[in-house]
């Protein structure tokens, strides 16, 4: 029990893979033009992240770790596949909004490296929950990054208008460069903490 | 003149990095200096035009008459890394100084998601070989020349004074964004 929680905390705080691992770039800049897109695409790369730390280490006793990365991919690949199905038959607006970042979900590294640095060494169990709390943690990130840009980009949050009628969207922070600049911007933020924190200790 | 427009949207107009978001982790991650990013930008470029080519080749010729284009992802990611292997074997065998200069970098192509992004772009759009080709090696110019740029940038910052919690990732992240910006004055190109 307290391996769990402590795996899950690990994934959502310690170890967050976009602030402080900045792994897995590519989907947190490209979907989060709005908070529901951070959410659709946390859950299913959280869905592949725990289907395959499973699958890897029930099978981590046969692999090879010679062909381990090759083997590795194809799984991941297999629940990429399962995934882009289910999305495309339950949620097919969100499926149309995400498009090509979905097939893009093999190539995240967040779930490589989890594969390669703990389901490859661990019980099932345990790999499972890392991979539950790692997902959060990614889920989290991209629903904080999109919900700035949305409010910010569009006045709106969860699609409901939350900004006075008066304000003026900032068109630029749901363009590309709004997206750098967010992230940036948090990650700077949670630098200053941190030093701060580092300070006082 | 339709090659022509896609060649140069690859490039400038949909820039991968800037506008597309692809490959992000090779740009952020090596482009500390200018020489390991070109090499990056090398090793990339020869890596997606050969890629656009044989992707095409495997999705119609053994995808569409089998039916089995839904396997579309696990089909194109083992052709990926089977292609990084060959062409790094081949590199080593024929120009071993060329394989000592992109070394590192071969292997890392393989999860650098702007190899499966511009398969799989040239497979939604319905390119013909030709067209996936000149695709996939204008967007690695683009890639290049975006990663090129910045670790040209990054070097200049090295010598300047930066606020402690900007230091890092935060302001390599603010610089990407305004060249993105700058990217986005190309979109009245085309």
């Amino acid at each position: 029990m307290k391996t769990i929680a402590e795996r899950i905390k690990n994934g959502v705080l310690v170890e967050n893979p976009t602030f402080v691992q900045v792994i897995g770039m590519c989907p947190t800049l490209a979907v989060t033009t709005a908070a529901k897109n951070g959410i659709g695409m946390g859950l299913a790369t959280t869905a592949v992240l725990i289907g395959s730390n499973v699958f890897i280490s029930l099978l981590r006793k046969f692999i090879p770790s010679k062909i381990r990365i090759p083997a590795y991919i194809v799984i991941i690949a297999s629940f990429v596949t399962l995934v882009e199905f289910l999305m495309q038959g339950f949620v097919p607006a969100l499926y149309k909004q995400l498009g090509l970042f979905i097939p893009l979900i093999v190539v995240n590294c967040i779930i490589l490296a989890r594969a390669e640095a703990y389901a490859s060494k661990n019980d099932i169990l345990t790999s499972l929950f890392d991979g539950l709390g790692m997902g959060l943690g990614f889920t989290l990130a991209l629903t904080v990054i999109g919900s700035v840009r949305e409010i910010l980009g569009a006045g709106q949050w969860f699609g409901i208008q939350i900004m006075p009628s008066s304000y003026q969207p900032a068109i630029i922070m749901i363009l590309a460069p709004g997206a750098f600049f967010t992230l940036g911007i948090l990650m700077a933020i949670l630098n200053y903490i941190r030093n701060r924190n580092t300070k006082k200790a | 003149m339709e090659i022509f427009i896609i060649f140069l949207s690859a490039i400038l107009v949909n820039n991968f990095v800037l506008s597309r978001f692809l490959g992000i982790c090779p740009f952020l991650g090596v482009s500390k200096k200018v020489e390991t990013a070109i090499g990056m930008g090398v090793a990339v470029t020869f890596v997606m035009t050969l890629a656009s080519f044989i992707t095409y080749i495997v999705y119609h010729w053994m995808l569409v008459p089998l039916r089995i284009t839904y396997l579309y992802t696990i089909a194109f990611i083992l052709v990926i890394a089977a292609l990084v292997q060959f062409v790094e074997m081949v590199i080593q065998k024929t120009s071993p100084t060329l394989y000592q200069a992109l070394g590192v970098y071969l292997p890392l192509i393989t999860t650098n998601c702007a190899v499966l992004g511009v398969a799989v772009i040239n497979m939604n759009e319905g390119y013909n070989l030709i067209k996936s080709v000149i695709n996939g090696f204008g967007a690695a110019l683009g890639f290049t020349l975006a990663i090129v740029l910045f670790a040209g940038i990054r070097e200049r910052m090295e010598h300047n004074n930066i606020l402690n919690a900007f230091k890092g990732f935060p302001i390599a992240l603010i610089t990407a964004g305004l060249m993105s910006i700058a990217f986005l004055g190309f979109q009245g190109l085309l």
